[in-house]
């Protein structure tokens, strides 16, 4: 690459959220099996509560949004590790963080590819459970719209807690303790959209919450995760 | 002139002369604020005796709060200014910060039951406080899992900085969600409260206060011990008859 054509570097937000997005894909579509794997736990674990409760219809129907979101976070949780681990077990993370892009870039991009990866296929397959547990259209759609619109809190959450934990002892059940009551508004108001909509109460301000969320995040997570990164290759 | 007691060796004397008289203010403060709260302090005409407990419930709820944000403004300082004392501190707070979330959710059972007629109900402020308390868990775990010290530090420091997010949440949830808890009675300038209920909380409040710096004073003298103890000063302090 000759100098002209080499941008400035520290400025270089853009490509360097691009290089490492489309790195990460890439890696995900060569594993694909792996990345499957928190879709169908989702799945698997959502289809063990009507076992434990009971098949009364109207019952599940009820509970389906919020056991939709309880093992969406579970789901969320398993894929966490993925995010870092492995570039930080072979060196790349470091490698990464000494390259000339923004830290904080890299980290949007490796955030935005988790998002691709898994809280955007469940979010897609919650129809599916939502079917077993007997909920009607409408009320899919603001299901998975709650999904759609909260699970990017999960993956940016999510990721500061595994860079956080890198490194440590037993880093899979900490990051839970670490994630798990951070996620609580999120789970909160994504059940309650659908439950607000099933009750004929205005849904709306619980999906502006989420997106509020959402965005608050968008805005400062990459460089809280950049920061982690940092404190992690201390 | 502040600077100067941010280096442990220096601060370590200071706490070790601190923390008594914080505890004799403890405890005197926790005669008081008892014998007014279960003495002088009129029965509630609704709730009769049992709304006694608000004098350990509410201070201790508040206190864990607090706590959590002192550990926040010590995150701060330890990441910015990267000093060490500020982790150490925090390391040494969350302890009293657990233990003051555990006993507000505690005794709010204990006065759930006879009040509300259960132990525990998924209120929004309750929920919140248990949440709190697994912040708490959360950090303790993450600082003891990391084996440098400095990466643990600065880890946790980041982590509380997260989770005190939070910690609005837990006070807003009351108007958010508005269920089961009664709305927050003690409002600056319009007190729902009588005058000696208000007097002993209040009374009570400064009490745990003066508690949790007492402990948290002894606690960080032990860890500044710990983590300095190949240091010629601890050396020489340890060898002193």
């Amino acid at each position: 690459m000759n100098a002209m054509a080499e941008p400035e570097a520290e400025f270089a937000v853009l490509p360097g959220f691009v290089a490492v997005l489309r790195r990460d894909l890439l890696l995900a579509w060569r594993t694909r099996a792996e990345i499957a794997q928190p879709v169908i736990f989702f799945i698997m674990v959502a289809s063990l509560f009507p076992l434990g409760i009971g098949a009364d219809m109207k019952l599940l129907a009820r509970v389906g949004a919020g056991v939709v979101w309880a093992c969406g976070v579970l789901a969320t949780l398993l894929s966490l590790p993925r995010i870092f681990a492995q570039d930080h077990a072979d060196g790349t993370l470091e490698q990464m963080a000494l390259s000339a892009y923004p830290l904080s870039a890299i980290a949007g991009g490796k955030l935005a590819a988790h998002w691709l990866t898994t809280g955007l296929p469940l979010s897609l397959t919650a129809p599916v459970i939502g079917l077993q547990f007997g909920m009607d259209a409408p009320t899919q759609g603001v299901l998975v719209l709650s999904l759609l619109i909260g699970s990017p809190i999960l993956s940016m959450i999510g990721a500061i807690a595994a860079a956080l934990t890198l490194g440590a002892r037993g880093q899979s059940l900490l990051i839970a303790l670490l994630v798990l009551p951070l996620y609580v508004p999120v789970v909160i108001f994504g059940a309650g959209a659908v439950e607000s909509f099933g009750a004929g109460i205005d849904h709306g301000a619980h999906l502006a919450l989420l997106g509020a969320g959402t965005l608050a995040g968008l805005v400062a997570t990459p460089f809280v995760v950049a920061a982690a990164i940092r404190i992690a290759l201390d | 002139m502040l600077f100067k007691y941010a280096s442990p060796a220096s601060f370590y004397p200071l706490a070790g002369k601190l923390a008594p008289v914080f505890a004799v203010i403890a405890l005197v403060l926790t005669a008081v604020g008892l014998y007014q709260g279960f003495i002088i302090a009129p029965t509630d005409f609704q709730q009769g005796e049992v709304y006694r407990i608000i004098f350990i419930h509410v201070p201790s709820a508040w206190m864990g709060m607090f706590i959590y944000l002192v550990m926040a403004m010590y995150a701060c300082l330890a990441l910015v200014f990267n000093t060490r004392l500020s982790a150490m501190m925090m390391q040494a707070l969350a302890p009293t910060g657990a233990i003051m979330t555990a006993i507000a959710l505690w005794t709010g059972a204990l006065w759930g039951k006879p009040t509300w007629g259960t132990y525990w109900a998924w209120d929004a402020r309750m929920t919140s406080t248990l949440f709190l308390l697994f912040l708490y868990f959360g950090y303790m775990a993450l600082d003891n899992a990391i084996e440098d010290r400095r990466r643990a530090d600065k880890a946790g420091a980041l982590l509380v900085l997260v989770g005190v997010v939070n910690v609005p949440i837990i006070y807003f949830s009351v108007r958010w969600w508005n269920t089961l808890h009664q709305g927050a009675t003690v409002v600056p300038g319009s007190s729902k409260m009588a005058d000696t209920m208000l007097a002993a909380m209040m009374v009570m409040t400064f009490a745990m206060w003066a508690y949790a710096i007492a402990v948290a004073l002894w606690r960080v003298r032990g860890i500044i011990l710990e983590r300095e103890k190949n240091t010629a000063w601890v050396q020489e302090l340890l060898d002193r008859p």
